[in-house]
């Protein structure tokens, strides 16, 4: 595989950090090199965030993804703000629940997910960032399912730890859809 | 011919630098006499702040750290915490403790932490030729204040045993005065609680000298000693202003 | 534990810092290092040791200070304003023969600055920290890993030749997470500091821990003496990692998180047949300038290029040690901004008299 260069961005609260958690335990499951890097700044709750993970067969060069291979958007700020920095032929995953804009590039590949919608459906209210990881997943194969679950384990605090067949399932409907 | 009188232990042989007539050296022989009354030089560790008394760790027998200006409460903090079994003092003045070390003096006065400080106050810096300090009394005259402190301006003096005393991690503060025989009979007794309470862990205490500065102040030794009594004590009263032992009474 | 586990480099240092054997740490909240002073608020009361929170940066060296005195293992950690408050401290820890760690994860300057990641704080650190004659070690990360591996070497490196020793990080090291494998805890076997004033305990005489000597030929010999020690260590400790360096024409000077980027912008370079190379400061003081001495010598080497988080502060070292042998230009960006690696390719390539 190719260096994975991973830029996920929302607003603060929505699980934007854990998600890339996961998603550099699952490639250090893999045995690959990882990186993981947030926005740090004043705004706890509501503001913007974002997160940056690399995964690559080499020592991590810079963390800090400038040109993404894959865009995770969860809200229209950070799609707007992104869009034009996904390398062309890279992959934009869109929460379409939340984001009525389309994406204008031509040269990317967009998959729109109502990840939001599909978790309050399911009663799993607060877990759209899993259920676009499970897309996310599904359209990079960026590691084995199993190195993926790991990751959730691993990500998943003990003390939380009836969180894991939550994260689990909000995953496998991120896959499935 | 039978020795009477001897240095305290506590002390080293050498001698003072002090000024003639400054209480500096009274200040030092009652706490060394204090120490070793208390068998506590074994596990003392004195805080030298700056000022005149930054010599300090020459004077004393006991393990001695020299810190910056006003941080000795901090450094004696640094020191306790790693030592939780040592005796700490820190010996500091007015300008050391009640203008760049207020922060803190008043945290480790907050925190409780099990250090003793003495407190020495001459309304007056000394060692840097007799600048206005945080405990001018108002109308004083010094190098700074060439009009006499006009507070308008200046601002008003810090009574520092009783804004500590208003602190819930303090055992004790009291002020005493080395002017008299007496005073100085209370102030050893003051400072011995002071280490007492420490040993036990009751939280921060600080002994308050009134003292003298001759050099700066102007005056021989016998009108300061004057001046102290007629204008400093009724600025700032002698007595204990907290004593947790009383408080739980 | 041998397992790679991911964590943040603030919370890596200070679990290594632990396994080091220190157990005393006084800070003060300041982003972005504040993980590491609540990552020792969290292990310190379980491994029997000392966490307090001091009222300013000011008090919290000063009690490292205290502790340093009384002969344990301490350190504390702040972001770049925080340095500022703690130089006084620094100063006299130097001017006491102290060891001790202090922990700079830089951020923006000058003034309040910002809060992003930067590296503007090299002359602080390397030259002119605090008042008077005297020099930390200052050690430089580049992975959560090193940031793990440099710390035990901090304190043995400070008790050896007792004094400061600084770890200079950025706000990318600390807030980013990689994997990492944590050190085996030491056990008791910390170093005899017979010099700590920590009560005599009737079996000595009296120690004195104190930077003050009032007559000025005692404190010139005792600078001279610390000179003669920085001297040693000017020769004994310099490190530095070279990479692709053997046959370079371009070679690369950069530091901490400038230094990654710097190496994918190498990587870049010779995947399109430059021959471009990097020396990665680890000791920013003493300054590797052996390993630059030797890359300026070599006939193949036919420029330097320094890439900074800042305006340029390395670089007048990295110029020293190469002494007008070789160019050396000069590539920053500042005020919490990283650069990319391709800015860092492109000035590369401008220096090889491509495109």
């Amino acid at each position: 595989m190719k260096d994975l260069n991973v830029l996920l961005a929302g607003f603060g609260g929505q699980g934007v950090l854990f998600t890339g958690k996961v998603m550099a335990y699952a490639g250090l499951m893999e045995g690959k090199e990882i990186s993981w890097l947030p926005s740090y700044g004043p705004e706890m709750r509501g503001g913007t965030a974002n997160c940056s993970v690399c995964i690559s067969d080499r020592p991590i060069g810079s963390p800090l993804v400038v040109t993404p291979d894959v865009l995770i958007a969860m809200n229209l700020p950070s799609l707007e703000k992104f869009e034009d920095s996904v390398v062309p032929g890279g992959l934009i995953i869109v929460d379409s629940s939340l984001i009525d804009k389309k994406v204008e590039r031509a040269d990317v590949r967009t998959v729109y997910i109502s990840a939001s919608e599909l978790a309050d459906k399911n009663d799993l209210k607060g877990s759209a960032n899993m259920i676009i990881l499970g897309k996310m997943f599904r359209e990079t194969g960026f590691c084995s399912e199993e190195n993926l679950l790991k990751g959730i384990k691993k990500s998943v605090p003990a003390r939380k730890a009836e969180l894991y067949d939550t994260n689990v399932r909000a995953v496998r409907i991120g896959m499935s859809n | 011919m039978a020795k009477i009188t001897s240095k305290p232990h506590a002390l080293t042989d050498k001698p003072f630098h002090y000024c003639p007539g400054c209480t500096h050296g009274i200040a030092h022989r009652l706490v060394a006499e204090v120490i070793d009354e208390l068998g506590m030089e074994d596990r003392a560790v004195g805080i030298a702040s700056v000022g005149c008394s930054v010599f300090t760790y020459e004077y004393f027998s006991c393990d001695m750290v020299q810190a910056p200006h006003g941080r000795a409460p901090a450094v004696g903090t640094g020191v306790k915490r790693a030592r939780p079994d040592s005796i700490v003092f820190t010996y500091q003045g007015d300008g050391d403790l009640a203008a760049i070390g207020t922060a803190e003096t008043v945290h480790a006065a907050a925190r409780g932490e099990n250090i003793t400080s003495i407190f020495i106050n001459n309304t007056i810096y000394g060692m840097t030729g007799g600048q206005m300090a945080p405990t001018t009394l108002p109308g004083q005259i010094t190098q700074t204040t060439p009009y006499g402190r006009d507070v308008g301006e200046a601002g008003h003096p810090l009574r520092v045993c009783e804004m500590l005393a208003t602190l819930d991690g303090v055992a004790l503060a009291q002020r005493a005065a080395l002017n008299s025989v007496k005073h100085v009979n209370e102030a050893k007794k003051a400072i011995r609680k002071a280490f007492e309470y420490q040993d036990e862990k009751l939280g921060y205490t600080i002994v308050e000298l009134l003292s003298t500065c001759p050099t700066n102040w102007g005056l021989s030794t016998e009108d300061s000693l004057q001046w102290l009594r007629d204008k400093m004590i009724p600025y700032y009263p002698l007595g204990v202003y907290k004593d947790i032992k009383e408080v739980r009474k | 534990m041998s397992e790679r586990v991911l964590m943040k480099g603030n919370e890596a240092l200070a679990e290594a810092a632990i396994a080091a054997g220190c157990r005393h740490f006084f800070g003060y909240p300041i982003t972005p290092q504040t993980e590491v002073a609540a990552y020792m608020a969290k292990r310190m009361p379980k491994v029997n040791g000392v966490y307090l929170q001091a009222e300013s940066e000011v008090a919290s060296i000063n009690m490292v200070l205290g502790a340093a005195a009384a002969g344990v293992r301490v350190m504390t950690s702040t972001s770049s304003p925080g340095v500022s408050l703690m130089a006084e401290g620094i100063s006299y820890i130097a001017g006491s023969d102290l060891p001790m760690l202090i922990v700079n994860v830089q951020r923006g300057g000058p003034g309040l600055g910002g809060i992003q990641p930067s590296q503007a704080d090299y002359f602080q650190a390397t030259k002119s920290t605090g008042h008077g004659d005297f020099h930390m070690i200052v050690l430089a990360p580049s992975t959560v890993q090193e940031m793990v591996d440099l710390v035990a070497g901090a304190f043995e490196l400070g008790d050896r030749y007792r004094m400061p020793t600084m770890v200079l990080s950025d706000g990318m090291l600390g807030q980013m997470m990689e994997p990492v494998v944590l050190p085996e805890p030491i056990g008791d076997e910390l170093p005899e500091k017979p010099w700590a004033a920590c009560g005599h305990g009737g079996n000595r005489e009296h120690n004195v821990v104190n930077s003050l000597y009032i007559q000025p030929h005692d404190l010139e010999d005792l600078v001279v003496e610390r000179y003669k020690r920085y001297d040693e260590i000017k020769k004994k400790e310099q490190r530095a990692e070279e990479y692709l360096t053997e046959d370079a024409e371009i070679i690369v000077v950069a530091y901490g998180a400038s230094s990654r980027v710097s190496r994918s912008a190498v990587n870049k370079a010779r995947e399109e047949g430059i021959k471009a190379g990097l020396i990665r400061p680890i000791t920013l003081w003493p300054f590797p300038e052996n390993a630059i001495g030797k890359a300026a010598d070599s006939e193949k080497t036919k420029k330097f290029l320094t890439v900074e988080m800042s305006m340029g502060q390395m670089v007048e070292d990295v110029r020293l040690a190469v002494n007008g042998r070789k160019p050396v230009g000069f590539y920053g960006r500042t005020g919490g901004v990283i650069p990319t690696p391709g800015e860092v390719y492109d000035q590369i390539v401008r220096l090889s008299g491509g495109a």
